[in-house]
């Protein structure tokens, strides 16, 4: 079966990628929790949230969060992407009521010594029109049609992030 | 390694030192990834369909942001008296620097071997370092450095989250 594949002799930088828009219920914020076993009543107990951390509502955890920026370059990439590494920081909170927008660049596209290809994207995340998160992941991509990075393993993969 | 007058010497002795190495509660499990992958509406092939799977990762894995899934201890065990603290070395650094706030600025995951169904992963975590003390405009205190280790059952490194903390006294 044939799979959206971006391949590195397809992308440069400066592409960017589509937009995702999310319209986040009460429901994803407590599923997010739960599915990345998050106990901690702020993601899923309004009084806690709103008495005890003074915040104006339940809010998305830090797991679900990087599960949601491995979606959104994966649904660029296709199935042959492979995240190396994603790196970051957050600002602020995404509540529920509130429209998550996923934007995102490719900074650069190269290749390492064993000949896997990379693309570095910068990505950002507003949640009701704030910036929430800002975030860096490095994925590899197939150099060209037939490539496949989920094949490399070993001395193969090397996707250790840069200081 | 030199010694650092500004840092207590049990907090030198962690620099660089395996500590709180564990093994998940349970296997990596399918459950948990539909899940996951249903909290996200991630879609991608390699974690529904079997004949993707085997086409393109080998056959079925975990997204690999599920990597610290697996060790967050149940909400409830029997026997249990104490909840674990995930990333205990940063409370244990809240507390030898005496440093009542603290907070967490980067955070950095890197992926190894794909993690599989059926796998038991064994982590551990390492203190990298600890700056000399710094004032910002949240306090004093210290920046450090600590990087969280997996791998599997056969020892292969499925991935590392790496986070910078700043610990402080609001002046």
């Amino acid at each position: 079966m044939a799979y959206r594949t971006v391949t590195a002799d397809r992308v440069e930088a400066g592409d960017a990628l589509p937009e995702l828009a999310i319209d986040v219920k009460p429901v994803d914020i407590v599923l997010g929790a739960m599915a990345s076993r998050d106990w901690r009543p702020q993601h899923h107990d309004y009084k806690f949230a709103t008495e005890r951390n003074g915040v104006r509502d339940i809010f998305m955890n830090t797991p679900n969060l990087a599960a949601w920026f491995e979606r959104y370059v994966t649904d660029w990439t296709g199935p042959y992407g492979r995240v190396g590494w994603i790196r970051f920081r957050m600002k602020d909170s995404v509540f529920p009521g509130e429209t998550m927008v996923f934007k995102g660049a490719v900074k650069a596209v190269d290749r390492d010594a064993r000949g896997c290809a990379w693309a570095e994207l910068e990505l950002e995340l507003t949640s009701g029109g704030r910036v929430t998160t800002v975030c860096t992941a490095r994925v590899a991509i197939p150099a060209a049609e037939g490539d496949n990075p989920w094949k490399r393993r070993g001395e193969d993969w090397k996707p250790r992030a840069a200081a | 390694m030199s010694e650092r007058a500004d840092l207590p010497a049990e907090v030198q002795s962690w620099l660089g030192q395996r500590r709180y190495e564990l093994e998940g509660e349970f296997d990596v499990e399918r459950g948990y990834i539909f899940t996951t992958c249903s909290s996200v509406q991630n879609g991608n092939p390699i974690f529904w369909d079997d004949k993707a799977a085997a086409e393109i990762t080998g056959g079925p894995i975990a997204p690999p942001a599920m990597i610290s899934v697996w060790f967050r201890p149940h909400h409830w065990a029997p026997g249990r008296t104490e909840q674990a603290l995930p990333l205990q070395v940063h409370f244990d650094l809240k507390r030898a620097l005496d440093v009542p706030e603290a907070v967490m600025s980067d955070n950095t995951v890197t992926f190894g071997e794909p993690v599989r169904p059926g796998d038991r992963l064994r982590t551990w975590q390492v203190l990298r370092n600890v700056s000399t003390p710094k004032k910002t405009k949240l306090g004093t205190g210290h920046f450090w450095d600590i990087d969280v280790e997996y791998v599997n059952q056969r020892g292969e490194w499925v991935g590392t989250e790496s986070y910078t903390g700043f610990g402080y006294r609001r002046d």
